[in-house]
């Protein structure tokens, strides 16, 4: 599983970082995503697709 | 069941966007509107008492959707257009401007307006955040070094303080709560964040309520407390709760009570729904705040087949919740104000939360 994010849709809102700690978390200057793991390991994977669906702004990209 | 070849969303906020993108990943091939009061397209309005207000994050950025993909909703974009008047049986929406719109399905995305005290109104200085043109006033207002009183501790409230004092300015905040954020998360953590306000400089003024605003060549000048405190003031943010937007819905014959009633679907009556902020729909879950998790559809993921769907959206997702906590409490939120006394804002927050913005955005230090 791969993730990809666009810091240029993002507009903080936080909802991934709820959704997956281990995998996101946000700047503290603007509130934008930070990618903590690109490759988050297979059991993560509910978390970062509930992360995805989650984001306002879809701007997070879940490839398998 | 009539063709459904026209549906309007009247509200261009997150819930409204929400149900565009869901009708078009779910195959609705036919005519979308959608009616916006704000001049903006659909934007974020949790930044706004933080990131934008303190000036580190640039406006556009709060916008939800690039050109390219709100395009690729194909939808009828009436922005600066405010709803009027529903006729549920003739199947219209009338605008402002007199214009009619015909409809086959209807969903009502109108959301939350700030409450407001009953006096003051006048006066210039006294503010309330909800959109982004009144984050950038106020943000404007706090450019030349004001004394700054916010009215209300819910999350709103304490959030504009913490940002207008990381911008280095004398804030007063005065909440009718022992703490902060009490109606929230409890006197205990509210006590806590008691602590951290006072520590970066925030004046609180706890268990207090307003009774006037006073002005001086029609702007604010002070705000006066039950114990007769005077808060010298330059600029005022009050910060109480919201209450639904439906006043357009008044003579609609539409159930209303604390927002739209509807069903577990959302669905307030054949062919029309209510989604986000403004619906009221029953749910078991007592949680308060109004959130992002309410939109009623996911916006990027096609739904699960009908036989593993739960047909209780709210058991498709636990963070789903109700502002009524549940069906029987239908009571205005409004009804519970006592003349000008700031309410706790467990009922009343006024922007769309996410907690784990909300809750680190109460320091200063984070909002800055």
């Amino acid at each position: 599983m791969k993730v990809i994010i666009d810091e240029n849709k993002c507009v903080g809102a936080g909802q991934c970082v709820l959704a997956a700690a281990d995998v996101f978390d946000q700047r503290d200057e603007d509130g934008i995503v930070v990618l903590l793991n690109p490759l988050p390991p297979d059991d993560l994977g509910a978390q970062v697709e509930d992360a995805a669906l989650r984001c306002p702004a879809l701007a997070i990209e879940v490839v398998k | 069941m009539p063709a459904m070849d026209h549906i309007v969303l009247v509200g261009a906020s997150a819930a409204g966007l929400t149900a565009a993108d869901a009708l078009r990943l779910e195959g609705f091939t036919g005519t979308l509107t959608m009616v916006g009061e704000e001049l903006c397209p659909p934007y974020d309005r949790p930044p706004l008492s933080k990131h934008v207000l303190a000036g580190t994050l640039e406006p556009h950025k709060t916008t939800l959707r690039q050109d390219a993909d709100l395009q690729r909703l194909r939808m009828d974009l009436k922005l600066g257009r405010r709803a009027t008047h529903l006729d549920p049986a003739a199947r219209t929406v009338t605008l402002a401007d007199g214009d009619r719109l015909d409809f086959d399905g209807l969903i009502i995305a109108t959301g939350l307006r700030p409450r407001r005290l009953p006096f003051g109104r006048d006066l210039a200085g006294v503010h309330v955040l909800r959109t982004l043109d009144e984050a950038l006033t106020l943000r404007a207002q706090l450019l030349a070094g004001p004394r700054v009183v916010v009215i209300g501790a819910g999350f709103l409230g304490t959030e504009i303080a913490a940002t207008t004092r990381s911008l280095g300015l004398d804030v007063t905040l005065v909440g009718i709560e022992p703490t902060p954020l009490a109606g929230q998360l409890g006197t205990q953590v509210g006590g806590l964040v008691a602590d951290m306000h006072q520590e970066n400089g925030v004046r609180l003024c706890m268990g207090r309520s307003v009774t006037d605003l006073l002005g001086a060549g029609g702007r604010v000048s002070a705000v006066v407390l039950d114990d007769d405190t005077l808060l010298p003031a330059d600029v005022v943010v009050v910060a109480i709760g919201s209450v639904p937007a439906v006043d357009w819905l008044a003579d609609s014959g539409l159930p209303l009570g604390d927002g739209v009633l509807c069903d577990s679907t959302c669905q307030v009556a054949p062919g029309i729904y209510a989604a986000g902020d403004v619906a009221n729909w029953p749910h078991p879950s007592p949680a308060n705040a109004p959130a992002w998790n309410n939109a009623p559809t996911p916006p990027n993921k096609p739904s699960p087949p009908p036989e593993t769907s739960s047909p209780d959206p709210a058991a498709r997702n636990p963070m789903h919740r109700s502002r009524s906590g549940g069906p029987t409490n239908t009571t205005p939120r409004s009804s519970s104000m006592a003349g000008a006394r700031p309410m706790p804002a467990s009922n009343t927050s006024t922007a769309t939360h996410r907690h784990a913005s909300s809750l680190r955005s109460t320091t200063p230090a984070a909002a800055s």
